[in-house]
C-alpha cells in the first residue's frame, strides 16, 4: 500500500506523544482500543512506550475469536462430526478450545474440517462436492458480517441446497454499552473500531457522546493513525468535548456501507440475547439468519447441543476482554496458557491480547519494570523503508 | 480475520456475480466487488479486500490529507513526491 511508510514515522509519532503529553497535562486517562486489530498494532510497534506514561491503552472486547464462549465451540464441533459433512472455518477458529477439545483436535479424530479464506470459498467446496454438506463457521462483527450475507444471497440465488452456515456474528454497539454500563469500568474515551465502522457508518456511537459522555474516534490501523486518535481523544477532553471524530475518514464514510448493511438487513435478524465470554448475556447482540432462509441455516438443519459452558476457573480471559486486568496479570499467563497451549480464547487469536502481547515479546517483567521499547518505532520505520 | 488488505482491481471476471480479479501484492485473486457497485468500482481503483470482499474504496487524496495535517502536527518537511512512493504491504 502507498504511504505505509509515511504512517509509520518515527519523528511524527514522538511529536505527536509530545502534544498528547502537553495536552493531557499528566492526567492519567484510560482510554480503550475497542478493536482487537488495534491491540495487535499497539504491541507490535510497542505504542504503550512512545505514548506518555499517563496514558493507559485499555484493550477492549473487540475480537470475535476471544468472546465466543466455549458452548458455542462444542456446537461447532458437534457439526463437524456429523457424518458426511465438511465444516469450514477461518483459520483462527482451528484451535480454540471447546470444553472437549478443539476442531483441529476434531480434525484429528477424523472430521472433515477445512480453513477457508472466504465464505465463497465455503460455497466452492458446496458446489465441487454435492453429495457432501458444506457448513461454514460465521464468526466476527460487522465488518465480516456482510460477507457471510452475500455468499448466502447467492447460494439462495443459486438454490444451492447443500451449503448452510453455522451463524455467530455479533455486533460492536451492544458491547461497548455493556462495557460503558459495567461498575468497574472507568474510561475516559474510545478508540473505535476502523474496519467495523466502514460498515456501520459514524452514527451508531453517537450515543457513547451523547448518553456518556466520552469522546469516541474511529481509528485506522497504522501506528501513526492509533497514535493521532488518541492525540484527537485528548483534545477532545481538553477543550471539552465529546464527539465522534473519524481519523479513519480514508476508508470510513460518514453512513458506512449501504450495500453491506441491506445485504445483513435481508439475511440476518438480531437473536433475543447472545452470551459473550467475559461480558455474559448481552440482550440484542447478536445475529442469526432470518426464517426465510432456514435451509441455509446449520442450527435448523444440524442438532446443536446448545449447552452453556463455563470458562476454565484458571483462565481470566474474561476480565482481559473487559479491560479490567492486562494480559500479563493474569493467573496463567505465560506459564500454563501459552499460544502453543492455549487456555483462553485471548491467547489464541492473534487479535487476542494475550497472543499479541506473548508474541511480541513484550511479557518481559524487567521490560514491563523500566518500560523499555521493545521494538522501536523509529527503526521499525526505518526497517520498512529499506524493505521496500 | 479482521484486518483489510489493500489491493487493485485488475478487472472483471464475473460481471453477473460481481467478481473481479485484485492484484494484492503482487498477487492476483478473484475477489466480489457487489458491496462497492453503488459507487461505481472499476479496474485501477485501490480497494480494501475483507474475507474475498471488497469492502471499501481507498480515496487516495484522503491519505494525503491525513498525511498533510500528521507533517503539519509534526512540524516536518517532506517532499510531496515521497507521499506518492509506492511500498508494499507486509
Amino acid at each position: 500500500m502507498k504511504y505505509v511508510d509515511e504512517f509509520r514515522d518515527g519523528e511524527v509519532a514522538r511529536n505527536l506523544s509530545s502534544e498528547i503529553a502537553r495536552l493531557s497535562k499528566g492526567k492519567p486517562l484510560k482510554i480503550m482500543e475497542v478493536c482487537g486489530g488495534h491491540t495487535h498494532t499497539i504491541y507490535k510497534h510497542g505504542i504503550e512506550d512512545v505514548l506518555p506514561p499517563n496514558i493507559d491503552m485499555v484493550h477492549g472486547p473487540g475480537c470475535p475469536v476471544c468472546v465466543l464462549p466455549m458452548g458455542r465451540i462444542d456446537d461447532a464441533i458437534a457439526i463437524a462430526r456429523q457424518p458426511n459433512v465438511i465444516f469450514t472455518t477461518f483459520g483462527d477458529m482451528m484451535r480454540v478450545p471447546g470444553s472437549k477439545g478443539s476442531l483441529l483436535d476434531a480434525k484429528a479424530d477424523g472430521a472433515d474440517v477445512r480453513f477457508v479464506y472466504s465464505p465463497l470459498d465455503a460455497l466452492k467446496l458446496a458446489h465441487q462436492h454435492p453429495d457432501k454438506q458444506v457448513v461454514f463457521f460465521a464468526i466476527g462483527f460487522e465488518t465480516t458480517a456482510p460477507s457471510t450475507a452475500v455468499t448466502l444471497l447467492r447460494a439462495q440465488a443459486e438454490g444451492i441446497k447443500n451449503f448452510s452456515v453455522f451463524c455467530n456474528h455479533v455486533m460492536i454497539i451492544p458491547g461497548i454499552k455493556a462495557i460503558l454500563d459495567s461498575p468497574d469500568m472507568r474510561l475516559d474515551g474510545f478508540l473505535g473500531p476502523g474496519h467495523v465502522c466502514m460498515v456501520i457508518g459514524m452514527r451508531p456511537y453517537t450515543f457513547i457522546a451523547r448518553d456518556y459522555g466520552k469522546p469516541v474516534v474511529l481509528a485506522g490501523f497504522e501506528p501513526l493513525d492509533i497514535i493521532q486518535s488518541v492525540y484527537m481523544t485528548v483534545k477532545q477532553l481538553d477543550e471539552g468535548r465529546c464527539e465522534v471524530e473519524n481519523q479513519y475518514a480514508r476508508v470510513v464514510r460518514p453512513e458506512g456501507n449501504p450495500k453491506a448493511l441491506e445485504a445483513m438487513g435481508r439475511t440476518m435478524e438480531l437473536r433475543p440475547f447472545f452470551e459473550w465470554r467475559g461480558l455474559g448475556f448481552i440482550n440484542h447482540s447478536a445475529l442469526k439468519l432470518r426464517p426465510e432462509l432456514a435451509q441455509w441455516d446449520a442450527e435448523t438443519k444440524f442438532e446443536v447441543p446448545g449447552i452453556r459452558v463455563a470458562d476454565p476457573k484458571a483462565c481470566q480471559c474474561g476480565e482481559v476482554l473487559k479491560g479490567v486486568i492486562k494480559p500479563w496479570e493474569c493467573k496463567v499467563f505465560g506459564t500454563a496458557c501459552t499460544p502453543e497451549t492455549p487456555i483462553g480464547t485471548c491467547m489464541v487469536s492473534s487479535e487476542g491480547a494475550c497472543a499479541a502481547y506473548f508474541n511480541y515479546g513484550r511479557f518481559s517483567l524487567a521490560a514491563q519494570r523500566s518500560r523499555l521499547p521493545v521494538i522501536n518505532l523509529t527503526q521499525a520505520a526505518e526497517t520498512a523503508v529499506k524493505g521496500s | 480475520m479482521c484486518l483489510g488488505i489493500p489491493g487493485q482491481i485488475i478487472d472483471f471476471v464475473d460481471e453477473e456475480n460481481n467478481i473481479a480479479r485484485a492484484e494484492v501484492s503482487g498477487v492476483r485473486r478473484n475477489v466480489n466487488v457487489g458491496l462497492l457497485r453503488g459507487e461505481g468500482i472499476g479496474p485501477g481503483d485501490w480497494v480494501l479486500i475483507h474475507v474475498g470482499f471488497a469492502m471499501s474504496k481507498l480515496d487516495e487524496h484522503e491519505a494525503q490529507e491525513t498525511l498533510k495535517l500528521l507533517y503539519e502536527m509534526g512540524n516536518a518537511f517532506q517532499d510531496e513526491l515521497r507521499m506518492y512512493e509506492t511500498s508494499q504491504i507486509e
